[in-house]
């Protein structure tokens, strides 16, 4: 069962994660930029991480045949400095003409402040100024419904942006429906414990179409799953979903979305 | 090409589908009777133990009275008795953390 894996954190991972989700038919990896569990101390510290993405992971993929791009932003969670941010923000476009860079992201909130914010409103400048995809993170549990409502309005806000290419990711019942109805691209990510469970997920799918979805383990340092989607796609499977339905939401969906990018090249079949 | 999906076709797809409510109870109701149980246990722990309800074990009371009833869209329902209903952004982030229900105030 071939599939895309649109949000993992590999640099968090195992080799041996590569080599489970090769086996399970894992085509591609879309690795956003994130908080590394501590707080980094100077833009250099990005400016390595962004090297790390765009020319280390790509080679330890490729040794298992799975395709690896990125995303490239400081985080929300380390967007309360704005100064950092702003050095940040000004040494990634030396990285966007990378052959794996698909666009800004993940750019969001994280605890709704007036920095994080305004931190969100440059990233989605740069996107728009650099003609660049946008992967969105919307913020955890109690924060998740405010965060979504800001984020929409500020991608609402600025009129450069194509609302078709932006993907808001970790979308739960409460705040699906806002980001579909704005006509963004919506991500569901598979938690054991927070975020989406298989079920809820295939939930999701059943009462909102399966037009503009995608699943991602977004598996990173924290209690995640590297395999969740495929285990996610056996369970459409246990549900009685067609074999067509269960290739479009964790392949072709991905595959339309992120081709909108020309970096997004799959290997030849 | 911008618009959003209608609610056509969300029906068409939901309408394919997928499973009667045999099936679903077949595949589904020993592993939500397990979950069920659970929370008792949890409200029976949580009220056993020494000192006073804060704002946590409230939002769980409020949201687990979502489940009664026919009220449909249950999950929609619990998720917002959980969340920040304010529409401004806080002043500042003092931490990183989310701790799974609204304080009342900015944690
Ligand atoms: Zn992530």
């Amino acid at each position: 069962m071939k599939y895309i894996e649109p949000h993992a954190h590999m640099v968090s991972r195992v080799t041996d994660d590569y080599q489970r989700m090769a086996l399970a038919g894992c085509e591609a990896i879309c690795e956003p930029a994130f908080w590394a569990g501590f707080d980094r101390s100077s833009p250099a510290g990005f400016h390595d991480y962004f090297c790390q993405l765009t020319e280390h992971e790509p080679k330890r993929a490729a040794k298992f045949g799975i395709a690896h791009f990125c995303w490239l932003c400081i985080n929300p969670k380390e967007s309360e400095d704005v100064n950092l941010a702003g050095d940040v923000i000004a040494l990634i476009p030396q990285f966007l003409d990378r052959p794996n860079v698909l666009g800004i992201g993940e750019i969001g909130l994280n605890k709704n402040s007036r920095n994080e914010v305004k931190v969100l409103e440059m990233h989605v400048d740069l996107a728009a100024r650099f003609d660049q995809l946008i992967l969105v993170h919307t913020p955890h549990l109690e924060d998740k419904l405010k965060g979504t409502r800001l984020i929409l309005d500020v991608l609402k806000s600025d009129r450069r942006i194509k609302p078709e290419r932006v993907i808001v990711d970790h979308v739960e019942e409460h705040t699906v429906k806002a980001v579909l109805d704005r006509g963004h691209w919506a991500g569901m990510t598979l938690y054991p414990e927070t975020k989406c469970t298989p079920a809820r997920a295939i939930d999701i799918l059943e009462n909102f179409g399966n037009e503009q979805l995608w699943m991602n383990s977004a598996c990173d340092w924290g209690v995640s799953d590297p395999l969740a989607v495929p285990k996610t796609a056996l369970e459409m499977k246990r549900r009685g979903h067609r074999a067509a339905a269960i290739e479009q939401l964790i392949f072709r969906n991905p595959k339309k979305f992120l081709s909108q990018s020309p970096n997004f090249k799959l290997p030849a079949a | 090409m911008t618009r959003a999906i209608d609610n056509a076709e969300r029906r068409e797809y939901t309408a394919s589908g997928i499973m009667t409510r045999e099936q679903v109870l077949d595949l589904d109701f020993l592993d939500a009777r397990g979950k069920l149980i659970e929370i008792a246990a949890f409200l029976d722990r949580v009220e056993r133990a020494k000192g006073q309800d804060d704002f946590r074990v409230k939002a769980f009371r409020q949201a687990a009275r979502e489940l009664n009833g026919s009220k449909k869209r249950r999950a929609e329902k619990v998720l917002l008795a959980f969340s920040d209903p304010t529409t401004t952004p806080i002043p500042a982030a003092t931490t990183k953390a989310a701790c799974g229900a609204w304080p009342g105030r900015p944690n």
